[in-house]
């Protein structure tokens, strides 16, 4: 008798099931259901399931469901991740993608948060975009637990088409190496866009990578483009960080990864930083060389705002453009701190606005009360002001409105 | 008895445990007749003159108050999970072979689960008060053999004043009291900083006994229940678990979604411009509200504003605006947290105020149509604004109503609530139960979008334009039952199990007893 069993139970899980799928010789299917919303789902629970087990060709077989509330596209993917370990069907059950999902991604948009979920546990999925991070990473990598990374594959593909992101960059943390490129089937042809590709030592990493997806769409036709996002996890990839930020046109981020570099390094953490300045630098000129956004690591504990808050500013300091995040309380914190604050905006607005008007006036030396400002202030300052007006901070036409 | 169809369009039964029993018929629709009930007149001749009414054990004060077969038993205490006295009285008149007692707590919690057993042997013939956990589901399986009756806390005051409920001894647990049977909540290893539920036991009862582990000399002061009304005052080695007193409600939630949806709340009450300099505010001690109060804290403090007064259940969140003086007063009812408790005795304007003061609607005045700002719960709320908090979509009866009738009559309702909680809608086409009219209820707050009330234009036009997420209560509905599945309706049978009673005693709705499921 073969069985398996997918997903999770257990007192603090939720909206989560857990299957155990035992196939049988004959008797047909049979159900078992413990579920806390029994009375109101029950019956749902039951025909879903035997409509997937159809849909697999499973015809003689025990299901014992422990259910914490799982809504259907859960249900899909672990019973999908059960049949799979047990027998060798290429069959897919996918979720309706809904009409909320079809939204496309540019090179340029804002990358100040980005929110991890650990891709198999689902009960964070839903509503992680209504905190508005710029983008949310469903991660198949180091969150979940070796001998869960099949099911987390099909969990998050099914997430890809049934939850909404609110507008939130959808992306998809692969893991490394061989099993890396075999998610990328799995979730490329869900508009997934951005990957990031963790542990990145090289450029050859980043090409395979590029490969493998253009592969993938141009089998499904697809068109939009897939960006990528690199991690720099270690010493050899620090080293390497301009080539790999280089490595393809699809490349638009480049992120430092603390946690393991430190580990590589052989060093603590810590909240400060100095064991790390070399590579965060490192990071940020070689993608500002590259013309890409450098983003810098997680800030780890959840329940120091402050602190979180100083990281941002000095991160922000140091040329960083976002950071990510893995509680959501984080992101309001990191959007504020990345975004210019009225005193630079208002520096800004004062230094361009002495600068139209010295060029208006035909003069070659730009001057602010009896302070000489340089074309690389000026440059700086329209920088400043084009990011207030992107996040709303000001309106397009403040100049005018300032002449008022 | 037959059942009739109440004004809310709600099947109720028109007796109440071979009492007639009035149908709700439309807010403010129903006019009491008659006089208050009055308890017996006593005579100090059968009191002691040097006013020592202690006696050793609640036995012999029970004894001495008549106790038998069919009696009104009813209890107050701020103990909350941690109370070691109502129990006691039925163990104690289970061993005397008394029977078909009625339970009137002022509220009943999980540690009462023993009464269970009273129940089933006959001792209780049935509660009238909050059920939760599995005496709500020993009720909601049609096992207590009479009809539950659930009232608010302002409607158990209303009950027992109107004389719809005849109590023939009220046990209140006291933190202190004297000799004489003068008590209050401070003080003592059990301290619960007020008892502000005691008030109609101990004036309306026939016999009154207080149990009390701290006995201190007279006065004590102040009092919360007078010496004068009181029989017999009981010591005993303990009457709580001082660990389990302090609610475990009165926790920030820690749950990200939450505190989005307090976080769209204040944000809310700030551009509706209800939040202002001199509003009156109350909210509860979930966790959703506690995080609510924090937001609108940090809106007084940057605005300098001050609230005029907020009504507790207090928090300490509440008595840091008091001491911040970004309140004027706090009238409390029950303090939650031990700051709470710790304020009542050291802030002269943390003022012990009853509920019986403040909700009972047959009164000269509510004090909750004052409040500007109303932050409330509920299980279900429907399409028609339609609040449920006793009973789960599922039938089943798993809350009490608390204050939350008493305090739909605020001047703005709000209540936030997430879309659905598992895969459970909160918005729905129609509550389970009917526990408060929607005409009553002006905001639902969600982490998918506000919905106003359409009744409430006033609202609705304060608000536009103002960046905020406003939605239609079907647009929540559609939305919960997108994301969830449309939810099958509670099975349950016709047998009336618990009648849910309106502020002025009419009939609102009734449980049904569920059938049998297994999980």
């Amino acid at each position: 008798m073969k069985q398996a069993t997918t997903g999770n139970a257990g007192p603090k899980v939720r909206s989560d099931i857990e299957i155990t799928l035992i196939i049988t010789d004959n008797g047909g299917v049979d159900l078992e259901i413990k579920s806390k919303v029994k009375s109101m789902y029950g019956t749902a629970i039951e025909k879903q399931c035997r409509e997937l087990l159809h849909h697999f060709g499973v015809k003689n077989a025990r299901l014992i469901l422990n259910d914490s509330g799982a809504l259907p596209f859960v249900i899909a993917a672990r019973v999908e991740a059960a049949v799979r370990a047990l027998t060798a069907t290429e069959v897919s059950f996918m979720p309706e993608m809904i009409a909320e999902n079809r939204y496309l991604s540019s090179r340029e948009r804002f990358r100040f948060s980005r929110l991890y979920l650990p891709g198999n546990s689902p009960g964070m999925f839903l509503n992680a975009g209504l905190h508005s991070p710029d983008g949310i990473i469903l991660d198949l990598e180091d969150s979940v637990a070796p001998d869960r990374k099949d099911e987390a594959r099909i969990l998050v593909r099914n997430a890809l088409r049934a939850v909404n992101f609110y507008g939130a960059e959808r992306m998809v943390r692969i893991n490394q190496g061989e099993r890396g490129l075999e998610d990328l089937e799995y979730v490329i042809p869900h508009n997934v866009h951005l990957v990031l590709i963790p542990k990145c030592e090289n450029a050859q990493t980043v090409i395979r990578v590029d490969e493998k997806i253009r592969a993938i769409k141009k089998a499904a036709g697809q068109t939009e483009e897939v960006f990528l996002m690199p991690i720099i996890e270690s010493a050899a990839g620090v080293e390497k960080a301009y080539e790999t930020a280089t490595a393809s046109s699809s490349v638009v981020a480049m992120a430092i990864g603390l946690e393991d570099y430190t580990a590589d390094l052989g060093v603590q953490r810590t909240k400060e930083g100095s064991e790390s300045l070399y590579a965060r630098s490192r990071i940020v000129v070689a993608a500002k060389a590259a013309g890409i956004q450098p983003i810098d690591s997680v800030f780890s504990d959840v329940g120091d705002m402050e602190g979180l808050l100083a990281n941002v500013i000095s991160s922000k300091a140091m040329g960083f453009e976002g950071m990510g995040c893995i509680h959501p309380r984080q992101i309001a914190v990191i959007r504020h701190g990345f975004s210019p604050s009225d005193d630079e905006t208002e520096r800004a607005k004062k230094i361009v606005l002495a600068y139209r008007d010295a060029l208006a006036r035909g003069l070659g030396v730009v001057a602010l009360g009896s302070k000489m400002i340089d074309p690389p202030v000026v440059a700086r300052a329209e920088k400043t002001i084009m990011l207030a007006v992107r996040l709303g901070l000001l309106p397009e036409d403040w100049a005018e409105a300032e002449a008022k | 008895m037959k059942m009739v169809n109440n004004a809310a369009g709600r099947m109720v039964p028109d007796e109440i445990n071979g009492m007639e029993a009035v149908p709700f018929k439309g807010i403010g629709k129903h006019r009491p007749a008659g006089r208050k009930h009055a308890p017996p007149i006593p005579t100090c001749i059968d009191y002691p003159e040097d006013n020592n009414k202690v006696i050793s054990s609640l036995a012999e004060a029970l004894e001495r108050c008549g106790l038998k077969d069919g009696m009104t038993i009813s209890t107050h205490h701020h103990l909350r999970d941690g109370d070691l006295v109502s129990n006691q009285i039925f163990r104690i008149a289970s061993e005397k072979g008394i029977r078909d007692l009625v339970w009137l707590p002022s509220a009943s919690f999980p540690c009462n689960d023993p009464v269970i057993e009273y129940l089933e042997n006959g001792t209780i013939n049935r509660i009238e008060g909050s059920m939760n956990g599995p005496l709500g589901m020993f009720v909601s399986e049609g096992k207590m053999k009479g009809m539950a009756v659930l009232r608010s806390h302002g409607g158990r005051v209303q009950a027992i004043q109107d004389g719809e409920v005849k109590i023939d001894i009220a046990v209140l647990a006291a933190p202190a009291a004297d000799a004489f049977g003068n008590a209050k909540g401070t003080g003592g290893p059990s301290a619960t900083g007020v008892l502000g539920y005691a008030k109609p036991d101990y004036l309306y009862a026939d016999k009154v006994i207080v149990v009390t582990d701290n006995l201190i000399d007279l006065p004590c002061f102040p009092m919360e229940i007078e010496g004068n009304y009181v029989d017999f005052v009981v010591v005993v080695d303990k009457i709580g678990i001082p660990e389990k007193i302090v609610s475990g409600t009165t926790q920030i939630t820690k749950s990200p979604d939450r505190l989005l949806i307090a976080e769209l709340t204040a944000l809310f009450l700030e551009r509706s411009g209800l939040l202002r300099n001199g509003a009156t505010m109350q909210a509860g001690a979930g966790g959703t509200s506690l995080a609510i109060a924090v937001f609108v804290h940090e809106m007084l403090r940057k605005k300098g504003w001050k609230l005029s007064f907020g009504f507790g259940g207090s928090t300490k969140y509440m008595v840091k605006m008091l001491e911040e003086g970004h309140m004027g007063a706090i009238l409390d009812a029950q303090a939650f947290d031990l700051d709470a408790v710790k304020s009542v005795e050291q802030n002269l304007n943390h003022i012990p105020y009853p509920v019986f003061n403040a909700y009972n609607y047959h009164s000269k005045g509510n004090l909750t149509t004052m409040m500007d700002i109303m932050i409330l719960g509920a299980t279900e709320i429907d399409t028609t604004f339609n609040g449920n908090v006793v009973t789960h979509s599922d039938g089943l009866l798993l809350h009490g109503i608390g204050g939350w009738q008493n305090c739909l009559h605020a001047r703005n309702v709000i209540i936030p609530v997430p879309l659905f909680r598992d895969r459970i809608p909160v918005i729905v086409d129609r509550v389970t139960t009917l526990c408060g009219p929607g005409e009553l209820i002006d905001v639902i707050i969600t982490e998918r979008g506000i919905a106003i009330n359409p009744r409430r234009q006033d609202l609705l036009d304060s608000v536009k334009g103002k960046g905020l997420p406003l939605v239609t209560i079907e647009e929540l509905k559609e939305t919960a039952e997108k994301l969830c599945g449309k939810p099958e309706k509670a099975s349950v049978d016709e047998r009336v199990v618990a009648a849910i009673k309106w502020v002025d005693g009419t009939v609102i709705d009734a449980v049904r007893k569920v059938k049998k499921q297994t999980n």
